[in-house]
């Protein structure tokens, strides 16, 4: 059941899929799916788990390969592209397992993750007003697996970040984290799109999804289930909240 | 940030790499300097030794490169130790009258072991297959080459006027001229043309992994997926690393035939395939000063066990790679390099506080 929203067309695309689909073995991750994000959107896709949420984020960023559709990303067809010339787009994921390079230190960390666009020899601005905000300028000698759980999740956000990013995938940037750190996090997502950087996230943690998002895609059994606004009192959030009543029960 | 240090002192001095006090390039400066020194009290014979010890350093560099700091074993470095050496030997052999014959002879031998490490790594690297697969697949691809050159004993197998030799080897190499200087085995202007190399081959690595693309190598080691989720080509830099690795196990082999005048198949064999990776494994292949320090020293003990104890040599070889496995793993240099440092990291702050 797809109930079409209205002003989809709104806006500058910045991210457009178009009927894809994906099986694993005998199974549909994700089947026949549309979505439309515009530039400078803060999205947030829910569903209860294994409704192809982070199977739709690995087609995205080119781990996987579709079976059919298209990935449209600021116009151009992105489908057949290498994971790494994706980013080169414009286009960066921080995966739902943290992954930073945990022997080298923050700082060394923060030198791989910086160069492979090579887009400009000036500051990346929004890179150190992260790496300030979330206090990882006074750990830059730390190895980053000594890093507390929750700053090692915003390290690989700032990994991302220095990637100069015009669309973020964020897969559950909250797990594990206190619900003063989620509050942080997603106070420091909200700033981060009010700069221009289209965002995408997937999150399990409802608390988060309400505080943060713009607008909200739900995701079942590969499909998407209802989009809309996300207020506290809204449809959506009502049917999402069900969802995941039915789910956990 | 880190980013900023474009400086070459302060990369050559950056994290990736052991000894970075002023303690450690104070005994760096001095030991080059003993061995620029040595000729003028070592025989002619110590020399001689001395050197053929240390013509594997580029080789031993190049696998704690590929191995240390990029994640991929390889039982292959001997083999392209030999390609360089066969196919040095085969062009110099047969330009002999040229003047620049033997270093026309030595671009062509690190060519060939570039060449095959190329084709090898495009596919094994871009059809990502598994890690640990490779070091099988090289493995494999040493004794292929062992087995063919074993064979190729008698007048049929020559090229040009030079005979391959079979299982007997190649004779008669000519050693490597350059301009007037002669590098024979047993000349002082070899002795210094592979401490030369030696250190030019260790401050060069350690520039490149201190380097923005060595922590992306490092940076592969640690999470593929990560790093091409950074943007990077990955496939592309480990064939990159791997032919690097192999052009330096290339000149190792054309400073051995320059040596010795002599390579036979063994030098592709099992043995030449495995000592490799144990210098590496016992000195600690995360620390490119470290493997130095370990293939100098067992090619020294080796030879000297060789020596003394014939075939036991090996066997103590294989008995120190276990010690050390299972002692320690990270190497016995970089271990007590690290428990050093601990060690001092503890007593400098025991100081601050009783400062304070």
């Amino acid at each position: 059941m797809t109930i079409r929203g209205p002003a989809e067309t709104d806006g500058v695309l910045a991210l457009r899929v178009k009927d894809l689909t994906k099986s694993f073995g005998g199974i549909r991750a994700v089947d026949h799916l549309n979505l439309t994000l515009t530039q400078g959107e803060l999205r947030c896709l829910i569903g209860p788990n294994g409704a192809g949420k982070s199977t739709l984020f690995g087609l995205i960023s080119g781990l996987h390969r579709p079976d059919a559709g298209h990935i449209l990303f600021k116009g151009e067809d992105i489908t057949n592209l290498q994971p790494f010339q994706r980013v080169r787009k414009g286009l960066c994921q921080k995966f739902q397992t943290t992954r930073i390079y945990r022997a080298l230190t923050v700082a060394q960390n923060l030198l791989i993750a910086g160069g492979a666009r090579r887009l400009s020899r000036t500051k990346n601005g929004r890179l150190s007003w992260a790496i300030n905000t979330l206090g990882l300028d006074s750990e830059s000698e730390v190895p980053s697996g000594e890093l507390s759980h929750s700053q090692q999740q915003w390290l690989e956000i700032c990994l991302a970040l220095a990637t100069e990013p015009d669309l973020l995938l964020l897969d559950e940037p909250t797990a594990g984290m206190t619900p003063e750190e989620t509050e942080l996090t997603a106070q420091f997502v909200i700033n981060l799109n009010r700069q221009g950087l289209t965002v995408l996230v997937v999150e399990h943690d409802m608390a988060f999804v309400r505080y943060i998002a713009q607008r909200v895609t739900v995701l079942h059994y590969g499909r998407i289930l209802r989009r809309g606004a996300s207020t506290k009192s809204s449809r959506i959030m009502r049917c999402a909240v069900s969802i995941w009543e039915s789910v956990e029960s | 940030m880190a980013r900023q240090d474009t400086g070459l002192w302060r990369v050559l001095n950056g994290p990736q790499e052991l000894g970075r006090g002023r303690v450690f390039w104070c005994l760096f400066a001095f030991v080059a300097l003993g061995l620029l020194a040595y000729p003028a009290v070592g025989s002619v014979f110590a020399l001689s030794n001395l050197a053929n010890f240390c013509l594997y350093v580029p080789l031993g560099l190049g696998l704690a490169l590929l191995w240390g700091y990029n994640g991929v074993l390889s039982f292959g470095q001997g083999a392209f130790f030999a390609i360089a050496g066969y196919v040095y030997g085969i062009i110099a052999g047969n330009l002999t009258e040229m003047p620049a014959g033997t270093l026309l002879a030595a671009i062509g031998g690190i060519a060939a072991s570039i060449a095959v490490a190329g084709a090898f790594g495009y596919f094994v690297f871009y059809g990502q297959v598994s890690n640990w697969i490779i070091p099988l697949l090289l493995l494999v691809l040493s004794l292929i080459l062992e087995t063919f050159m074993a064979q190729t004993a008698g007048y049929q197998w020559r090229v040009g006027s030079v005979l391959l030799g079979g299982y007997n080897g190649m004779t008669s190499v000519p050693s490597l001229e350059i301009g007037p200087a002669d590098f024979g085995g047993a000349s002082i202007a070899f002795y210094y043309l592979v401490i030369a190399v030696m250190l030019i081959a260790y401050l060069g690595l350690r520039l490149l992994v201190n380097s923005h693309y060595g922590h992306v190598v490092t940076g592969i080691r640690d999470d593929v997926e990560r790093t091409r989720m950074l943007g990077y080509n990955v496939a592309r830099i480990q064939i990159q690393v791997f032919v690097l690795a192999a052009a330096l196990a290339g000149l190792s082999g054309i400073l051995y035939v320059s040596w010795g005048n002599y390579i036979n198949p063994s030098s592709m064999g099992l043995l030449a395939a495995t000592l490799p990776v144990i210098w590496t494994a016992v000195g600690g292949r995360s620390s490119l000063l470290a493997v130095l320090l370990s293939t100098v020293t067992l090619r020294w003990l080796a030879d000297t066990l060789a020596v003394k104890g014939g075939e036991y040599a090996f066997l103590i070889m294989g008995i120190l790679l276990l010690v050390t496995m299972l002692f320690f793993p990270a190497g016995i240099v970089v271990t007590l390099a690290r428990r050093f440092s601990s060690r001092k990291r503890v007593l400098g702050k025991l100081k601050e506080r009783g400062a304070g």
